[in-house]
């Protein structure tokens, strides 16, 4: 049962026809569909205005690469490339509008690029604040939703009512919780479900309604703790960078074929962005999502982290997860992503954390230096490490 | 032998005001003067300069470094400090040059930042760039200004009342703090005045490549017209006097159809006429220019001196409107403009100054332009009918710089130009 519900998912999450979304669409009226790039958007919104907030991930290892390469140059990442690709393949046909929040110079002028290739009817580059003072950066991010909301409300009339949003948010709030309890239930038995599982589950929340991924989530978690499993002789390990370009679910197999559970990671970030849950009583629920945003937000390395350090964070990660080590694993060229590296590798040098890093790319064929390469940290952790990071811990 | 540059009144003028920058730098221990590490574009020297604090711009560093070809140790060095081959080279540079005792290119100590202000317009790599910083200079105060982009093709008055918002609750309030001033708006006003006189020269000093011969190179002579506006002087008197000097020397050499000054002497004949999207290589900038001076190529318009402000569409600082102003002037910024917009301006620039091919000049570090600078010259050879060409390097990574590579390219560009030209000709 639980292996169908994955193979479900999978076919779901790696479906770059978004089949589900475009049905969706023509099972009712005045229905929207909105692309959203990574990392986070409230889809709340979308959802609450008569929308499907999609998540576009990029082409992965599944769309070759043809015509995407005459846009970027070769030192630029993967994902905006095949996003061009799937773009001039007509791959977000029906889609209504497209979001960019703003997470790299990359993304923002691929948000220039939808606009001149007049992808959708819409594109919006979400401006996310850096300020995080609720009366300057929560009174723009205010206005970035609403001019998202503006948009919608151009093409199906819908208003959203606070008794909408306040519906949405709701459902949202149950897609998170469900959500951590997945990753809690992994961390204490990470044998119970593979990461790549877990990956294609969470994943095709980004392109189904709301409603039926919370459905999902239920089973999966009242199956999986159904399920014995072997426990393994694995080390317990954080996988750190990988928010943006994906990686291809064959590294992630790999990791823990390679003698890793992988405990914690960003992978899908944006859907466990709000640490808790958005308030649903509000008589104005904008700016209970607004605030969520500017308290409630993880860390990333898209987000400025004056004041709240993310070397800090991630040790309270490391701590709280029982991590054994962290693969610093990134895209090729990701600016955001690698200059965080050096800082957070200081603090695990600092803190006897021991760690690994690499390099992908979202289409990346061969594992095996990276399999070598996981299974000596595994093995040396096993080995030696574990009294020193308990004490330094 | 190279021979020396042939010097204008505007370039010692230009000179010892850097070589006095720096001086002062050297001795604001001494003085008590409060250091601000800042970027360039977006830079708000102003509001710096009317608390009598003196800015220091990280990547204007990096840039010197690299033509003083200490980039290449600089970027090794901190690439053996954890940092990835594959980032901006600006950031490594200036970590580099961190850990070698930040030596600035007058040879004076640059003293450590007391502000940190992260006006971060146009590129997010200043964001992580400064998170670098913040944990190099532990206990420094940080000043966030998030500048909004021009997404929508404009500015709105939300995006404005935004950033004067961060100006007077995060900005103004910390630069109290340091420098022990009171916010002096009147101080600030007539700073800003001078700024408007010097947007006006910026405007006049590169319209005159309408001329032909161009009387000047906006490309690589322009980096160093820029310099003053860029480096903590837009606002100053000697900035006004500067740009009134170099403006005059200029329109000296229209009167006598003199084509640019360059480091290989004038320019004799102007065969091409070009406009160039992105910035330059700094490690070998002589033997790049050299590259275009040998083809009788003349660059008569470039992004990359719009890098730290737009004014050729019009836009001035208000004085009367102080921080209202200094709010647009960061997100008028170049690269903080939309795709679209930057294909208007480069399109217009190619109109304007009637240029016979463009050329993009596409930098391994840089994300903020290089992302979609190859639909930028799609967008212009469709519309424009104008040659294309494509050349890449880096800031100040000395490893991609590929002499051969960039001439063969080169070549083959002027070769389409001269042929274009002939059919024109005899059409
Ligand atoms: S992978 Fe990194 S650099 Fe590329 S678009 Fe995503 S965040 Fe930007
Ligand atoms: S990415 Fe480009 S604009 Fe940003 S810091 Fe590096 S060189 Fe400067």
């Amino acid at each position: 049962m639980l292996k169908e519900i994955v193979a479900r998912c999978e076919e779901l999450a790696f479906d770059l026809s978004f089949s589900r979304a475009r049905e969706w669409k023509s099972q009712g009226k005045n229905r929207v569909v909105v692309g959203h790039l990574p990392v986070y958007f409230p889809r709340e919104i979308i959802h609450a205005a008569n929308g499907l907030a999609v998540g576009i991930l990029g082409g992965g290892d599944r769309k070759l690469i043809i015509r995407g390469d005459a846009y970027y140059q070769s030192y630029i990442c993967h994902i905006p490339r095949s996003i061009i690709e799937l773009a001039i393949d007509k791959h977000f046909a029906g889609f209504d509008g497209f979001i960019f929040p703003s997470i790299c110079d990359v993304m923002r002028n691929l948000s220039g690029m939808f606009q001149m290739m007049g992808e959708g009817k819409f594109v919006k580059y979400l401006d996310l604040p850096q300020n995080f003072q609720s009366h300057i950066g929560g009174t723009f991010y205010r206005y970035e939703l609403q001019t998202v909301l503006n948009e919608v409300y151009k093409l199906n009339g819908i208003e959203v009512t606070p008794e909408r949003l306040n519906h949405s948010i709701k459902l949202f709030n149950i897609n998170r919780t469900l959500i951590r309890q997945l990753y809690d239930i992994r961390q204490e038995f990470p044998w119970k479900m593979t990461a790549a599982d877990l990956y294609h589950i969470v994943r095709a929340g980004y392109v189904i309604p709301v409603e039926e991924h919370n459905e999902i989530l239920e089973s999966v978690v009242r199956l999986v703790m159904e399920e014995r499993g072997d426990p393994m002789d694995k080390i317990r390990v954080l996988v750190m960078g990988a928010f943006c370009e994906q990686p291809p679910v064959g590294l992630i197999r790999t990791i823990e074929l390679a003698g890793c559970y992988i405990v914690e990671d960003d992978f899908l970030l944006g859907a466990r962005w709000i640490q808790g849950d958005i308030d649903t009583g509000s008589t104005d629920p904008l700016e209970s999502i607004t605030s969520a945003y500017l308290e409630k937000s993880t860390f990333s390395s898209s987000v400025y982290d004056i004041g709240n350090p993310k070397e800090v964070r991630l040790l309270n990660l490391i701590r709280q997860r029982k991590v054994d080590g962290v693969i610093f694993a990134a895209p090729s060229f990701c600016d955001p992503a690698l200059l965080d590296h050096p800082i957070l590798q200081k603090e695990c040098n600092d803190k006897n954390v021991r760690f690994i890093s690499f390099l992908y790319s979202e289409n990346t064929g061969q594992f095996k230096v990276i399999k070598e390469q996981v299974g000596t940290f595994s093995d040396s952790i096993k080995l030696w490490d574990e009294p020193v990071l308990k004490a330094n811990l | 032998m190279a021979k020396e540059v042939a010097k204008e009144r505007s370039m010692i003028i230009q000179k010892e005001m850097i070589t006095g920058h720096f001086k002062e730098l050297g001795a604001a221990k001494e003085t008590g003067k409060k250091v601000v590490y800042t970027f360039v574009p977006g830079n708000i020297s102003e509001l710096i300069l009317s608390f009598g604090m003196l800015p220091v711009y990280p990547e204007l560093n990096a840039l010197q470094s690299g033509m003083r070809k200490k980039s290449g140790d600089y970027i090794r060095d901190a690439e053996q400090h954890g940092h990835s081959e594959d980032v901006c080279t600006y950031v490594k540079c200036d970590v580099g040059m961190m850990l070698n005792g930040n030596i600035g290119p007058t040879g004076e100590k640059i003293p450590k930042p007391d502000l940190l202000l992260l006006s971060y317009t146009g590129c997010f790599t200043f964001l992580k760039w400064f998170e670098t910083l913040e944990r190099l200079y532990p206990g420094v105060p940080v000043a966030l200004l998030h500048t909004p982009y021009q997404e929508a093709h404009k500015i709105t008055p939300e995006m404005t009342a935004y950033m004067v918002k961060q100006l007077k609750e995060e900005v103004i309030p910390k630069m109290e703090q340091v420098s022990g001033n009171k916010y002096d708006e009147e101080k600030l006003k007539s700073i800003l005045r001078n700024s408007s006189k010097v947007e006006d020269f910026i405007v006049k000093i590169f319209d005159t490549t309408k001329h032909r011969p161009s009387p000047i190179d906006a490309y690589f002579a322009g980096v160093y017209y820029i310099g003053p506006i860029n480096s903590g002087f837009r606002g100053t008197p000697e900035a006004v006097d500067y740009y009134a000097e170099l403006y005059k020397e200029i329109l000296t050499r229209i009167d006598k159809k003199l084509g640019p000054i360059t480091p290989e002497g004038e320019m004799e004949e102007e065969r091409f006429r070009l406009v160039v999207e992105g910035p330059p290589n700094w490690t070998h900038f002589r033997e790049f220019w050299k590259l275009f001076y040998d083809m009788g190529a003349v660059i008569v318009a470039s992004s990359y001196t719009k890098v730290g402000g737009v004014y050729d569409m019009g836009f001035r600082v208000n004085p009367d409107k102080p921080l209202e102003s200094l709010a647009e002037y960061c997100m008028n910024c170049y690269t903080n403009l939309n795709l679209q917009q930057r294909v208007e301006l480069l399109s217009k620039c190619i109109t304007d100054y009637q240029a016979d091919g463009f050329l993009v000049n596409s930098i391994k570090s840089c994300n903020s332009f290089s992302a979609g600078q190859l639909m930028i010259m799609q967008q212009l050879e469709r519309k424009l009918e104008i040659p294309t060409g494509f050349i890449e390097s880096d800031l100040v990574d000395p490893r991609y710089f590929s002499y051969s590579n960039i001439k063969n390219r080169l070549e083959s560009f002027f070769q389409m130009l001269e042929q274009r030209k002939m059919i024109l000709t005899r059409q």
